[in-house]
């Protein structure tokens, strides 16, 4: 099986979470930019924080033969404190770089009028940008959160095949279908959705503009879940093709729209298993030999 | 067009733009993986690029030497991009930056001069840095020409202690002197006191010390 990852928060995982991903099949995933459970007081917290994403993430990523991408936005959440506003100024220069493949993620969260001036200049500035867009829906009051935003979605004038409308679930599933955007799933071990309803979503809806995701982050989640939800569509006699559609052919034609996916794999790395031919030059973290994050961190 | 033709086609056109206009480099650096590719230069002795660089590192040091060309009469100008160039750098482009500093590095070794504290303050963020393609990329002729013995050698010891090559390190034998020896001793003796094996491009390079000719298979000699 193998596994893309649409949307995991790994700045909060640690390196046997990219031990075990890579070992279930994920080979590439997508980190969008979010909050950090400690609110944020002021741009250059932003940026320290763009740059890791960009930066030491997308290492960390690579010494376990997985290819990182991540999506660059202010959050809904902090899109409230005047403090934050102004880093919609420096995304500009963010959206440019490489292995940023969306905007995201925007959209509401208490749905107030700063978070619609935020989400508005954040999806102009997707057009500007011609990338996709990555939209998180509330938590709270989720079902007329989810209609506002395709709402705005559709003002916006961007084309729905490059929006994908996130942390869906039974009530909410069908309105994104009809809207033409693509749909995210975040399976979570008690909230959001699980699995086996996952597929039953599936069952219902087909595998067309479905996304999986695990949405890991700092809180209770697990990074396993696409892979999870890849057994339990075999168990319930979805066919290896379609599978793959789900966790693999659909994330790279969504994000693909960037035209900014890097997919081969990583020098060192192939097929199914880590395999190095004994180079001296950087290899990856393997038991027994020095792994530059952990000694990094020392010297 | 073959794609490296289309990419020698890019290249050039984005040297040609960043020496008639230097601010254009400020939307090409970013793009440069895109269009040239990202590959090791020598993918068979060097996968990770850590001792000859990548594709696109070589491009970005191509860029860098047309910005420096651009603005020769102007090294406030300069040493503004090149911070910039850093500042808000990718991993790719804080690693192409780095490598681009060898264009810079036969100025004069003047504090006064805002070009080589530019490049100084570059090099010695990537040796903070976890990142072992940036600490490798650090370690080239500018560091060799501008940075001081004391992080000099630090950036020699961090390179055994990452695995980095010391094949990396420019002008490793004309820099090496009796500190940087003793402290590579000390680490070897840390190492086996742990059980550990000492790397050898550390054996190589206290071999040197000792008069004997270097064991490893690694350079010591002028690096990239």
């Amino acid at each position: 099986m193998r596994i893309f990852d649409p949307h995991i928060h790994m700045t909060s995982r640690t390196t046997d979470d990219y031990e075990a991903m890579y070992a279930a099949g994920v080979r590439a995933l997508v980190e969008p930019a979010f909050w950090l459970g400690q609110p944020r007081t002021n741009v250059g917290s932003f940026t320290d924080y763009f740059d890791g994403l960009i930066g030491w993430e997308r290492f960390r990523a690579a010494q376990f033969g997985i290819r990182h991408h991540c999506t660059i936005a202010l959050n809904p959440k902090e899109a409230n404190d005047p403090r934050c506003v102004e880093v919609l100024d420096v995304l500009p220069r963010y959206l440019a770089k490489d292995g940023v493949v969306a905007v995201g993620e925007v959209g509401y969260d208490s749905m107030t009028p700063e978070e619609d001036r935020v989400l508005a200049r954040q999806l102009e500035l997707a057009r500007e940008h011609r990338l996709p867009v990555m939209v998180h829906t509330p938590h709270r009051d989720k079902l007329a959160g989810t209609r506002r935003t395709l709402d705005v979605v559709r003002e916006s004038g961007l084309n729905p095949e490059m929006v994908v409308v996130d942390h869906l679930n039974e009530v909410t599933v069908e309105l994104v279908a009809d809207s033409g955007c693509w749909m995210g799933f975040s399976i979570y071990p008690d909230t959001k959705m699980d699995e086996h309803r996952m597929v039953e979503i599936l069952r219902r809806y087909g595998p067309d503009r479905k996304l999986v995701n695990s949405a890991a982050d700092w809180g209770r989640s697990d990074p396993l879940k696409t892979a999870r939800t890849g057994e339990a569509m075999r168990d319930a006699g979805f066919a290896e093709h379609q599978v793959s559609t789900v966790l693999w052919d659909n994330p790279v034609a969504f994000y693909g729209q960037s035209g900014r996916l890097v997919l081969d794999p990583l020098p060192g790395f192939t097929g199914d298993a880590a395999t190095f031919s004994g180079n001296s030059v950087l290899r990856g973290a393997r038991p027994g030999t020095t792994s530059p994050s952990a000694e990094g961190s020392a010297v | 067009m073959t794609g490296q033709d289309q990419a020698e086609t890019w290249l050039n056109e984005a040297v040609h733009r960043v020496t008639s206009g230097p601010t254009a480099v400020r939307s090409l650096f970013p793009a440069v993986g895109r269009e040239v590719g990202r590959a090791a230069l020598r993918p068979e002795e060097d996968p990770g690029g850590l001792v000859h660089g990548t594709v696109d590192d070589q491009a970005r040091t191509l860029i860098v030497a047309a910005l420096v060309a651009a603005l020769e009469a102007e090294p406030e100008a300069l040493a503004r991009e090149l911070r910039e160039l850093y500042r808000y750098g990718d991993d790719a482009e804080k690693r192409g930056l780095l490598r681009g500093l060898a264009a810079v590095a036969g100025r004069a070794p003047d504090p006064a001069d805002p070009v080589v504290a530019a490049g100084l303050l570059a090099v010695r963020d990537a040796l903070r840095a976890n990142d072992v393609r940036l600490v490798a990329a650090a370690m080239g002729p500018f560091a060799a020409a501008h940075l001081d013995d004391h992080s000099w050698r630090h950036g020699v010891l961090k390179c055994l202690f990452v695995e980095v090559p010391l094949a990396a390190v420019a002008e490793l034998t004309r820099r090496t002197d009796p500190e940087l020896l003793r402290m590579v001793a000390d680490y070897a003796a840390e190492r086996r006191a742990a059980g550990r094996e000492v790397p050898a491009d550390a054996l190589a390079l206290l071999a040197t010390d000792e008069g004997r000719p270097p064991t490893s298979a690694a350079d010591p000699g002028e690096g990239a």
